[in-house]
């Protein structure tokens, strides 16, 4: 109430100057928007499959990953979506780059763009700096690929896909679902872009923890009805259909979030016995690296109720989606045939 | 002293806090001191004298502030002590205090006596240095608050960090206490704080960013308020951001707790919710608070709590401003809005004009102990004169300092300092500086 007739002036302040989409996260995105990636993404998933798994989609485009933070898979699942698209692909990592060399963000990018790459795919340890690489470029679209604790859009859209694909083999779609995120949702992007998009598809969630790493204010911060809060495991995936063990960042304990590991694990492993409080035909991801015993049991990470290989297996089919609609936002709309 | 020639300030409306003056009066300046304060048509003669003609505008002492960041010695492409004073006399404020965090700090005469020549050379604001509370700020040994006062520190402060240990804390107070002077504490508690950028809230969680909590800020003013009650020594609190906080000064004060403390600006006028874009112009520390923290300020402000009003200028570049939220250098500037930010929430019903003049002129001056922040007779001509209605908007041109760092450039200002009067000697014009007066008097 204070400061409401003083603080009106400042959404303007934040006008992007660019005239290209960008994708920073899920929130704001709508239902149809998040279908539009998915169902792009279905369409790709067969490229994937073939002898000779490239389409000339995006032959002239250049598409630059610049990751400020190691990566693994989320790197080489763009670089090969971009290159099974066609586009030139280049991967530039913080560790051999000008960064380290005292270069600036701000500069990195600007440099990159003065190379007119069509897309950036960014990962950074900082939340916001993708959005701040974005509000600064003119013409290259920017794809979060991750920014510390804020979000990971990529890996939301290849879990609903492969959450589509397996409830679509059960005959049901994947509106209504009870979803639990299991863990460090604090520290956690893929949490938070996961919990937007299972927001606006209408689904329940429950954010599942230690109130040091799963506190009550997510409630309010993500201003849902759908989404509660439990500290007690059992208790919080009673009736649930999908179960997203999150990783446990080992440094956790040093800085007073978990007593110690042993302790964390025997409350909140997920584990093949607990599961049973779970709706029959619950599954389980894992957005990995996995610490098997700490977060989630080898039984269940290899169990039948597992999904992540087939995560991993998505990840290709939705950055190519992402990359396609992105790349394409420039030219004349044409439906992509299905 | 100053240019001989007497001022007269005829048909503004007289607002001074301290000697409880709201009314129409005629003032009038001379040998640097306020001549006489009469009704209007009473002062007569003075044919020789300089006129300022102040219809519709308000007639106030000179603004003071006990909080700037004014970065000479050290970091001068950020501010000097010469365009901060410049500033700040633009701004309507006569004196300004500035803290020691500069390179290297001001923990002895040497850096406090530079900072007064320059002050001088300047001509514009009073310059009174605050010196530090330890050595190069460090928190391990205690400054020579002595030889700092003799060389003209008014109070001392490691601003920019708290004083972590509670032992220096209270030999500092129990030292400061003999001088009459008093210690300005920064009040956060690091193993709380943790390196948060912005307030901790549901906000904070959602955005990714670390948060800083108001517990951490509260749980140092507890301390410090503990230690003032023990050593009987003279607290100032900065820039209070949250409503627990002002309720702890609130109790204080009612137990005869030596305790005075700011408020700053933008903490009013801005709340958490700017930081949703990433904008490194909102990043302040202590960080923005939402409305529930924005109100409990109000609440100081409107029962007598809060002494003053701080701008915490905070000059940067623009490099260090261009960069990830977390690693962004924090604070904005504050000297030029600071009096125009208020007459807006004047106009806007949100605090009374007596209150306004008393927070920004006579509050401040009674929390360092100086004798400004008045208007009588006898007293040292520092006096500000703004039209109130004026409506401008502060582009980058308009900015004095160095930095350009303010979420308020762009904006839409209500009110402005016109003719401002530092020691009898009138240092801005119609809104202009002395130095860049077109000679058309002499």
């Amino acid at each position: 109430m204070g400061c409401q007739t003083l603080v009106k002036f400042r959404l303007p302040l934040f006008t992007f100057h660019s005239m290209v989409d960008h994708l920073l996260g899920i929130e704001g995105l709508s239902k149809s928007e998040i279908n539009r990636y998915l169902d792009t993404a279905h369409s790709f998933v067969e490229v994937s499959e073939r002898d000779i798994k490239k389409v000339p989609t995006l032959r002239g485009k250049t598409v630059v990953n610049i990751f400020f933070e190691p990566s693994t898979r989320t790197l080489a699942s763009f670089d090969i979506a971009g290159k099974r698209l066609s586009a030139d692909t280049i991967n530039v990592s913080a560790s051999s780059s000008s960064v380290k060399k005292g270069e600036t963000l701000l500069d990195t990018v600007r440099t990159l763009e003065s190379m007119n790459p069509d897309i950036l795919v960014m990962r950074h340890s900082e939340s916001g700096a993708p959005h701040f690489a974005a509000r600064y470029l003119s013409r290259a679209s920017v794809v979060n690929a991750g920014d510390g604790a804020h979000e990971h859009p990529t890996q939301a859209l290849l879990d609903l896909l492969t959450l589509r694909q397996h409830f679509a083999e059960k005959g049901r779609g994947i509106e209504g679902l009870k979803v639990g995120f299991v863990g460090d949702v604090r520290h956690s992007r893929v949490a938070r872009s996961n919990v937007w998009a299972h927001i606006a598809l209408g689904n329940e969630v429950r954010l599942i923890g230690p109130s040091t790493l799963v506190p009550p204010d997510f409630v309010a911060s993500f201003g849902s009805k759908s989404v509660r809060v439990v500290h007690n495991l059992s208790e919080g995936l009673d009736g649930l259909d999908v179960v997203v063990a999150l990783r446990m960042q080992l440094e956790r304990q040093d800085e007073h979030f978990i007593p110690n590991l042993d302790e964390y694990s025997k409350e909140y492993c997920v584990s093949e016995p607990i599961l049973a409080r779970c709706c029959p035909g619950s599954v389980v991801l894992h957005p990995g690296p996995m610490n098997r015993g700490t977060e989630i049991s080898g039984d269940v990470a290899d169990g039948p109720r597992s999904l992540i290989r087939r995560q991993v297996n998505n990840g290709v089919a939705v950055r190519m989606a992402v990359l396609y609609l992105l790349a394409r936002t420039a030219e004349p709309h044409e439906e992509l045939e299905r | 002293m100053s240019s001989a020639r007497p001022i007269v300030i005829h048909g503004g409306t007289v607002i001074d806090a301290a000697t409880d003056r709201d009314g129409e009066f005629d003032l009038l300046v001379e040998h640097g001191r306020v001549a006489a304060i009469e009704k209007p048509g009473v002062l007569k003669g003075h044919a020789d004298a300089e006129r300022i003609d102040a219809k519709d505008q308000w007639v106030i002492p000179g603004c003071v502030d006990l909080h700037v960041h004014l970065r000479e010695p050290g970091e001068e492409w950020k501010e000097t002590v010469q365009t901060g004073a410049e500033a700040a006399v633009l701004g309507g404020f006569t004196s300004i205090c500035c803290m020691p965090n500069t390179k290297p700090a001001n923990d002895s005469a040497e850096v406090t006596r530079f900072i007064i020549e320059k002050a001088k050379a300047a001509g514009a604001a009073r310059v009174l240095p605050i010196g530090a509370i330890s050595m190069e700020r460090k928190g391990k040994q205690l400054a020579p608050y002595n030889e700092l006062a003799k060389a003209g520190c008014v109070a001392f402060s490691d601003d920019g960090d708290p004083v972590v240990d509670a032992g220096l804390m209270r030999r500092a107070l129990e030292w400061c206490l003999m001088l009459g002077l008093p210690l300005s504490c920064h009040e956060e508690d690091r193993n709380l704080s943790c390196g948060g950028s912005m307030n901790e809230s549901p906000l904070s969680l959602k955005l990714g960013l670390k948060g800083f909590p108001g517990v951490a800020e509260d749980v140092m003013i507890a301390r410090d308020i503990e230690l003032a009650r023990f050593t009987k020594g003279k607290v100032h609190i900065c820039h209070v951001s949250t409503a627990r906080g002002i309720e702890l000064i609130r109790r204080a004060k009612n137990d005869g707790i030596s305790v005075t403390c700011e408020v700053a600006p933008h903490h009013l006028v801005l709340d958490e919710s700017c930081v949703c874009g990433y904008d490194t112009h909102f990043k302040m520390m202590p960080p923005l608070k939402p409305n529930e923290d924005i109100e409990g300020l109000y609440k100081g402000i409107e029962d007598g709590t809060v002494d003053a009003i701080a701008s915490d200028h905070a000059p940067h570049d623009r490099d260090s401003k261009l960069v990830e939220f977390s690693r962004a250098t924090v604070g904005i500037l504050g000297l030029q809005t600071s009096l125009p930010l208020f007459v807006e929430l004047c106009s806007a019903g949100k605090v009374s004009r007596r209150r306004m003049v008393e927070l920004l002129c006579h509050g401040p001056a009674r929390s360092f102990g100086l004798s400004s922040g008045t208007l009588r007779v006898g007293s040292d001509a520092d006096i500000t004169v703004l039209n109130p209605a004026e409506r401008w908007v502060f582009e980058a041109a308009d900015v004095r300092s160095k930095s350009k760092n303010s979420p308020f450039v762009g904006r839409e200002l209500m009110g402005k300092a016109t003719n401002v009067i530092v020691a009898g000697r009138r240092v801005v014009r119609d809104g202009t500086l002395a130095s860049e007066w077109v000679e058309d008097e002499r």
